[in-house]
């Protein structure tokens, strides 16, 4: 896959490391973008990004170990989606807590008009987006071809450095 | 000098990033050249990323502005 030819579109290599529901986002906001520039792009899926390419996906987030993250809520009145509520330890690794959470970002989300982790993957599929599965990643985790999307290929580190090696743009997320 | 005119109107009021650009490159690949797209946009990060999403795909950016909250963006597909 060598960008011999000096016309080709630029090209963005990306890698996703990560399966939770913020750090989903980046590289499929950035995937889907430099499609729309007609940019030429890929995104090798390693470690607990390679979840995200799972055909029933399921993201999650916690504010255990994020301590950054604001914990506001969706719903009420302006000053009581403002507080940013703080939440003690304890109570974060209290059972439930890691749902309640995904749930109040994914609203959070959902009323500011951020399109869900399932959409943005769909258009990063839909805009032509190399979908890359880590092979070395699926033989440890115990995961088949067949349990991902079917537009995703298959490869290994040497498979991914090939395609940067010839990118403008690489990012590892 | 001659108001511009559409040809078709794409009105993304209300996304957020990057939501403007796909659904303005869509609208764009299905139009003709020559041809200008008016987008509507309420993202404060749309008049940056027109701006560049213009100058990475070759299309032309002919007018932008801002009308109350909303952004407008007159787009002519160049190629």
């Amino acid at each position: 896959m060598s960008k011999a030819d000096p016309n080709a579109p630029r090209r963005l290599a990306l890698i996703s490391s990560k399966g939770t529901l913020d750090w989903a986002y980046p590289p499929y906001i950035l995937a889907s973008t430099a499609a729309a520039m007609g940019w030429d792009v890929g995104i090798f899926h390693t470690f607990y990004g390679l979840t995200l390419l799972l055909k029933e996906m399921q993201t999650e987030v916690s504010p255990l170990g994020n301590p950054a993250m604001p914990m506001k809520m969706p719903f009420g009145p302006e000053g009581f989606q403002s507080i940013n509520w703080p939440i003690p330890i304890a109570m974060m690794s209290a059972p439930g807590f890691g749902a309640l959470a995904t749930g109040l970002m994914k609203q959070t989300f959902k009323n500011k008009g951020v399109a869900s982790i399932p959409e943005m993957r769909a258009m990063c599929v839909e805009a032509g987006v190399n979908m890359i599965a880590c092979q070395m990643t699926m033989t440890v985790f115990g995961f088949e071809k067949e349990d991902f999307i079917p537009e995703c290929t298959v490869g290994g580190a040497a498979t991914f450095l090939e395609y940067a090696s010839d990118a403008d743009v690489q990012l590892f997320i | 000098m001659t108001p511009l005119q559409e040809d078709k109107t794409l009105d993304c009021s209300g996304m957020l990033c990057p939501m403007p650009v796909i659904k303005t490159s869509k609208a764009i690949k299905e139009m003709e050249v020559g041809q200008v797209l008016k987008m509507i946009a309420t993202d404060l990060g749309a008049p940056a990323d027109m701006q560049a999403w213009a100058r990475q795909t070759g299309n032309e950016l002919v007018d932008s502005h801002k009308e109350g909250e909303k952004f407008v963006f007159y787009l002519r597909r160049s190629k």
